[in-house]
């Protein structure tokens, strides 16, 4: 059974729907606290959603400097599967396994509803069980989403295929305006150039349980199962 | 010796800043329509224990670097007392 390790901060708050979401999916997913020093053995790293240290000085810059950290580095690395989700994502960012930042959302306002994505790329750890252009829908809750780069990394992250998903309309329309937080060409998740590594603003965790009517977000879970890093460039 | 120092962190010219674009528009909306470039940073003061002003600064800078600015967004300066 797949090894699956949920890292919990202090204010994180979406680690049981990651935890479930990583169970249903048919893995062996525990918690790890972040004071602890080793993985235990996980094939793959969840960083949660939420606001470790209340997002303080900036959302995930002192997560990353945690105990567990170094861990995770080492995984992402040598290419272990990590994924992070809302402040995960932001945490990955600031420990740059990731490029670019989350500031804060254009027009200011905490976003929290159902948005659009369209899947841009299938050949990660995390969406290999989605087809190329499929359109999801998935809750945002966050402040501080609005993907930002320089144009040389803009430019890097663009023409080697990383960015994972964008925000559409619920539609599968182009995103009219900055209609949720401002990000450059829409995007809501990357990945780094192997694969392995990706973050992404929206919570499949909350939308991969029939419960609550949703499943969208399923397959990323269930993809952590089918990954094998590809050799062939993108 | 103990020296103060002031760090000031602001986001990146070119960079959208909404919060200084919005505390501009409230400034106009009270009567302050002289003012413009409005960016919203941070300060963070602190003490440091340096042999130097010198050392004070290159202490806070790397400070900076590694975790009160973030290098992608933000721009900082740094200054130290006395």
């Amino acid at each position: 059974m797949l090894k699956v390790a949920v890292v919990r901060f202090p204010g994180s708050n979406c680690d049981f729907d990651t935890l479930h979401s990583a169970q249903r999916a048919g893995t062996d997913a525990y918690f790890v606290w972040h004071r602890e020093t080793d993985l235990k053995g996980a094939d793959a790293v969840l960083l949660p959603g939420g606001f470790s240290y209340g997002d303080y000085l900036r959302s995930g810059a002192i997560a990353r400097f945690s105990p567990i950290m170094p861990a995770v580095q080492r995984f992402a690395q040598a290419g272990g599967p990590v994924l992070g989700i809302c402040n995960g994502f932001q945490i990955l960012c600031e420990a740059a396994l990731l490029p670019g930042a989350l500031m804060r959302n254009a027009r200011l306002s905490f976003v929290s509803r159902p948005v659009g994505l369209r899947v841009e790329q299938t050949d990660t750890a995390f969406t290999n069980r989605y087809t190329r252009g499929d359109l999801l829908r998935m809750p945002v809750a966050h402040g501080e989403g609005r993907f930002a780069a320089d144009e040389a990394t803009l430019r890097t992250i663009e023409g080697e295929g990383r960015v994972v998903v964008r925000y559409v309309e619920l539609d599968g329309s182009p995103l009219k305006g900055a209609a949720i937080n401002g990000s450059l060409n829409d995007i809501a998740g990357i990945c780094n150039a192997e694969g392995n590594v990706v973050g992404l603003m929206p919570h499949p965790d909350r939308a991969s349980d029939p419960a609550i009517g949703n499943m969208d977000g399923a397959a990323f879970f269930t993809s952590m199962l089918s990954w094998s890093p590809a050799k062939a460039a993108r | 010796m103990h020296y103060k120092v002031h760090v000031r962190i602001v986001p990146r010219a070119g960079l959208l800043d909404p919060q200084g674009q919005a505390v501009e528009h409230a400034l106009g909306a009270l009567g302050f329509g002289e003012a413009s470039g409005v960016r919203v940073g941070k300060a963070i003061e602190l003490s440091i224990d340096a042999r130097s002003p010198d050392d004070a600064r290159s202490r806070a800078r790397a400070m900076c670097d590694k975790l009160l600015a973030n290098p992608v967004t933000e721009d900082y300066l740094v200054e130290v007392e006395g």
